[in-house]
């Protein structure tokens, strides 16, 4: 494992990196890793390589290719188990994390909670963390509760206690896609389970960013993408501890997570195929399998020491040159984040901001980045939002920073 | 690629900067509608009053990007004093304007928009350069969708 990334090397693996901007002019300086990574050559090899030599359904044909094609599907799930620090029989592939909430809130939810218990999420969710319980706990007249954000843009755990009270199921993010903020998981979970509850932690944000040891977050259930970690869109997955799964009823019925279907009734498969219902994403597992091989090249480690590096460097460079022009929303200690940098820029709305951005060949979010009550808790409609993964360097942060000095000549 | 100077043209950054008929009218007598882009976050509230077939009075209120916020103000600009029939001839030319794109961008159906060559939409013509930036017309169009809401809530067929 090296001990430092090299982005220089790293943007080679990066063909859309080269490419020609729709306008011409200065390379592209690409900030929205946090919304979906780019893909490494060696990802879309995989895939190619996968179709070209491979492809059969799986868990299904006697033939070669069909085990092969097992085999290679079967493998992508082996190496996100090692990444994550899970066991094999404990990653059930989704299309997304949102999929992954979906499955366990439903399941799980269904089967285990009644009316008058609580619910526990955090003002600085993901719709895809709380649409699902919006959408489930009239049903069963389950109280949701969240822990508030503080003013820099930390979780205020001074009641967590009294709000784990009669909480069944606590949902935290590792880190916030907004703020960027590192939550303290393990604090959280530990005081979660005293009071009896599980805990599902949301990873979209964390695990293509940051180490991930599923058993030493002390969580239950863990929900991560496979897009934002280099890999190809259309799966991602939940990791949960085997009893749990078991235990939970099936969601999606079909194909596949069955063991024997009579007219008056079915059995599960085993886990983790009991919650694969239908033909799954097979070249797509395959892909994330290529993207974990090549994160766990450059060492997890030290990703999160080039991020850190780029969003301290950024903070410093941004208060700099703009001094109270500019607000960044969340922690002010760049250790205690990801690499997502929220912003606004005096007050030039930020759909405008990134206007003026991208014709300089730099793209970055804007809008609510589907947190729309954290919004309300920052009282904005919107944030620019840049965020920054092993390809972005010091001159991508520049870039930015330029570019912004551009909105001034439009709008003041 | 179109330049940043087709987007943000003169007349709309000063409507922007100075938003016409901002504000807020007593409901009722006048209709209140709020309009959001779920993309985006942008909220705009119209409120309309609708007099003996006229549009009376119009306020804007909510917040949004600068192509949102000017292209309301200069629809409150456009249609107040007309005749309810006035206003929505000039709505469904400005959507003309936008139409093409938002049709394709939509999928969601939207009616064929027939040409108002009688109407001239003057200042409003310079938001003809959003088209060429497609995620913006819903922008664009946030504020006219949300005062033909208004329209049908209060009930002003025309007269």
């Amino acid at each position: 494992m090296k001990a430092t990334l090299d982005a220089a090397v790293v943007r080679k693996d990066f063909a859309i990196l080269d490419r020609e901007r729709p306008g011409g002019g200065p390379r592209l300086v690409y900030l929205d890793s946090a919304s979906s990574s780019q893909k490494p050559a060696s990802v879309l090899d995989a895939m190619q390589d996968y179709y070209e030599t491979t492809h059969a359904n799986v868990h299904r044909g006697v033939y070669a290719i069909a085990e092969e094609a097992t085999a290679r599907f079967e493998g992508g799930r082996r190496k996100v188990a090692r990444f994550l620090g899970g066991r094999e029989d404990e990653i059930v592939f989704t299309k997304n994390v949102t999929e992954a909430v979906n499955l366990f809130v439903q399941s799980w939810g269904r089967a285990n909670l009644k009316a008058g218990d609580a619910v526990l999420l955090t003002e600085m969710e993901h719709h895809s963390m709380l649409v699902p319980w919006l959408m489930l706990a009239p049903q069963l007249g389950v109280e949701l509760r969240y822990l508030r954000v503080d003013d820099d843009g930390r979780l205020d755990l001074s009641d967590l206690d009294a709000k784990l009270d009669g909480a069944r199921f606590v949902g935290i993010t590792a880190a916030s896609n907004v703020l960027g903020t590192l939550n303290p998981v393990r604090q959280i979970a530990d005081a979660a389970h005293a009071a009896g509850a599980v805990v599902f932690v949301d990873g979209a944000q964390s695990a293509p960013h940051i180490a991930t040891d599923v058993n030493a977050l002390g969580c239950d259930a863990f929900g991560f993408t496979g897009h934002k970690m280099l890999g190809p869109t259309g799966i991602g997955g939940l990791w949960a501890k085997r009893e749990l799964l078991e235990a939970m009823p099936p969601f999606l019925g079909g194909g596949e997570m069955i063991r024997d279907v009579r007219l008056d009734g079915f059995e599960t498969n085993d886990v983790p195929w009991k919650f694969e219902a239908g033909t799954p994403p097979i070249a797509e597992a395959v892909g994330l399998g290529a993207a974990v091989d090549y994160l766990e090249a450059i060492g997890m480690d030290a990703v999160r020491a080039h991020e850190l590096e780029l969003t301290t460097y950024a903070m410093e460079q941004l208060r700099d040159r703009y001094g109270d022009d500019l607000i960044i929303h969340g922690p002010g200690d760049p250790a205690a984040r990801a690499g997502v940098l929220s912003f606004a820029y005096k007050d030039v709305h930020p759909h405008d901001l990134a206007q003026v951005l991208d014709q300089h060949g730099v793209c970055v979010r804007a809008g609510h980045h589907c947190a729309k009550p954290l919004m309300r808790c920052l009282k904005v409609s919107a944030t620019a939002r840049a965020s920054f993964y092993v390809y972005n360097d010091a001159a991508d942060v520049d870039a930015l920073i330029d570019a912004l000095a551009e909105a001034d000549k439009l709008f003041y | 690629m179109a330049g940043l100077e087709d987007l943000y043209r003169e007349i709309i950054l000063d409507h922007y900067r100075t938003p016409r008929n901002r504000g807020e009218l007593d409901v009722p007598p006048a209709t209140r509608v709020e309009g959001f882009n779920p993309l985006c976050g942008d909220e705009i509230v119209v409120y309309v009053r609708v007099d003996d077939g006229t549009v009376d009075d119009i306020r804007i209120n909510g917040q949004g990007c600068s192509i949102s916020q000017s292209s309301a103000s200069m629809m409150s600009a456009a249609v107040k004093g007309k005749t309810v029939n006035e206003a929505r001839a000039i709505v469904r030319a400005f959507k003309g304007l936008m139409s093409i794109h938002e049709q394709r961008l939509d999928g969601d159906g939207a009616v064929e928009v027939e040409p108002e060559p009688e109407v001239k939409l003057g200042d409003l013509e310079a938001l003809q350069g959003v088209v060429k930036f497609p995620v913006r017309i819903k922008c664009a169009t946030l504020g006219w969708n949300t005062f033909t809401q208004a329209l049908d809530e209060a009930g002003a067929s025309g007269a």
